[in-house]
């Protein structure tokens, strides 16, 4: 599945709830469900500055492509997270470098965010990009 | 008596919905909301009244002079101080502590002196007396509270000595809503002749206050949090401390000559009210007092009261809810957590239905340590909140509890 073929999946997901309590309920599942980050990982360096609440992301390269781990104290932003990481994990970086991440506002996620909170969730996917831009250019090195 | 749905009628905005649902403010402690007679008296002067004080001869210089300097009268009688002199428009509490940590760090400490705060101050209670103790090289100290929220007063003989240069507390927790006795660490720092400063944004709002009754030698309020506009805040100092502190900053209105030479300072008040001061909301935080007095303090205490003690009793039968803050005596604002659910969380869905809570820091991280946790919930509570308004907080609790499960 594409980024954008991903993203239309989420969309649909989301269009079968009508009220705003009901994607946060689904937000909730989501970010219960979202593989637990080790310990480890939650270092300084990972926690990603402009949140409310302590979000840290983690990412490795392995044949080509970005996994991407993630985690935060608050369960709803982790909800939010696991969405960035279907979306954006086991991709090539030109991909996540080139995508445009269309279905935060077609699922009604900025609107339901003041400003504060949504630029800890641009702060998350500048954090996800920079990965990216790194690994890209790790990638030329290797040719 | 508070007859609350006549008060009510006073606020407009009140009647805002938010996402549909009719707004239940409950972050009073973070600001609070504007009466009609408020708003009123700022969109008046600026279409009838504006020129600035202190300044022109013309008639409008005079009569916005003239009120501005009603609106401090209003505020000696306010909080009881002896002298119009001693109370200095500012900006804020912020801008209140950070005058005196400067001004007075300027000519009373030095190297090796120290300084006593407490550990459940708001920041800006913490970080102009850090940056003073940078600049001189001098020492802060920390009375530390107990895990109820009550200040450890039995450690201040501790901590004070002959290098202790000012204490500075707060009247009453941002966080934890303790009103801390501080007419007792008054006393106890007089004896060995150290100046205390008492921050009173958070006990102003809720009650009666008498600086000269308490005797404290600086004390500082914002004008936002007892429903006057943002911006203007209060600095009282006792006449003889403010004498012998330098300006703060320098510009116009506070000097009397000025040559390239040497510079004379303008009489108190004015040589701490440096540049064109605030003044259109120093006159409407006049009309905030004005309104605060008609509505009666003694009635906004009890009433208050009343809504902490219903707010306490049914926060706490939410199960897995833990409230920070036990003191006996505290103002109107409650703060907590459920259990494993992140603050973050409750505030979202709570401000979905319409209820706004502080989330967070609360801007006192070394109380938040205190208790090992990164935020907390707050909700605070002014007059015009009602029984149902708790009511609806607590209903919305006990179903994110749920939800979380």
């Amino acid at each position: 599945m594409t980024i954008n073929e991903k993203q239309n999946q989420i969309i649909e997901e989301f269009s079968v709830f009508t009220e705003w309590i009901d994607k946060y309920e689904y937000l909730i599942e989501l970010g219960k469900n979202l593989a637990v980050l080790d310990e480890r990982s939650k270092t300084e360096q990972n926690l990603i500055k402009g949140c409310q609440s302590r979000v840290w992301i983690d990412a490795e390269y392995a044949d080509g492509k970005i996994i991407y781990k993630a985690d935060s104290d608050a369960i709803i932003t982790k909800g939010i997270i696991s969405l960035l990481v279907s979306v954006m994990s086991e991709r090539k970086p030109e991909e996540i470098i080139n995508a445009d991440l269309f279905f935060i506002d077609r699922i009604g996620l900025h609107e339901n965010l003041s400003p504060t909170r949504a630029n800890g969730l641009l702060a998350m996917i500048k954090q996800m990009r920079l990965y990216a831009l790194a690994f890209a250019s790790v990638q030329k090195n290797e040719i | 008596m508070i007859d609350v749905l006549n008060i009510r009628k006073d606020f407009p905005i009140l009647n805002t919905t938010v996402y549909g649902n009719p707004l239940i403010y409950l972050d009073n402690a973070a600001t609070a909301q504007k009466p009609e007679c408020v708003i009123q008296t700022v969109d008046e002067l600026y279409r009838t009244c504006n020129a600035n004080i202190h300044r022109g001869v013309h008639f409008m210089s005079e009569q916005c002079t003239e009120k501005y300097e009603q609106s401090r009268e209003k505020v000696r009688r306010f909080i009881n101080a002896e002298k119009k002199s001693e109370i200095i428009f500012t900006s804020g509490t912020t801008g209140s502590i950070n005058m005196v940590a400067c001004s007075f760090g300027e000519r009373f400490v030095s190297a090796g002196d120290e300084i006593i705060i407490s550990e459940m101050e708001h920041h800006s209670n913490i970080v102009p007396w850090q940056l003073l103790c940078e600049r001189k090289n001098a020492v802060l100290k920390i009375i530390s509270f107990d895990d109820n929220g009550i200040l450890r007063i039995d450690l201040l003989d501790s901590l004070i000595n002959e290098h202790t240069k000012i204490i500075a507390v707060t009247h009453a927790s941002n966080v934890l809503g303790t009103i801390n006795p501080v007419r007792e660490i008054i006393a106890k720092a007089h004896l060995y002749n150290i100046p205390v400063l008492v921050d009173g944004a958070q006990a102003v709002p809720h009650g009666n206050v008498d600086v000269r009754d308490l005797d404290c030698d600086f004390y500082t309020f914002s004008g936002h949090k007892i429903y006057a506009p943002t911006g203007i805040g209060i600095l009282y100092g006792k006449e003889k401390l403010l004498e012998q502190m330098p300006p703060y900053q320098g510009g116009g209105d506070m000097i009397s000559t000025v040559t390239f030479d040497k510079t004379t300072y303008a009489q108190l008040p004015l040589k701490f009210e440096a540049g064109t001061l605030n003044f259109i909301d120093a006159i409407a935080l006049g009309a905030a007092i004005d309104y605060v007095n008609n509505t009666g303090r003694q009635n906004i205490f009890e009433y208050e009261q009343k809504l902490l003690d219903y707010a306490t009793q049914k926060l706490a039968s939410i199960e897995g809810l833990k409230i920070y803050g036990e003191a006996n005596k505290k103002v109107a604002l409650v703060s907590f957590l459920l259990k494993n659910i992140h603050h973050l969380d409750t505030g979202m869905i709570l401000d979905k239905k319409g209820i706004a809570v502080r989330t967070g820091t609360l801007c006192a991280e070394p109380l938040l340590t205190h208790f090992t946790q990164t935020g907390l919930v707050r909700a605070s509570f002014a007059f015009y909140n009602t029984f149902d308004e708790i009511d609806a907080l607590c209903e919305n609790l006990e179903k994110i509890s749920l939800m979380f499960k």
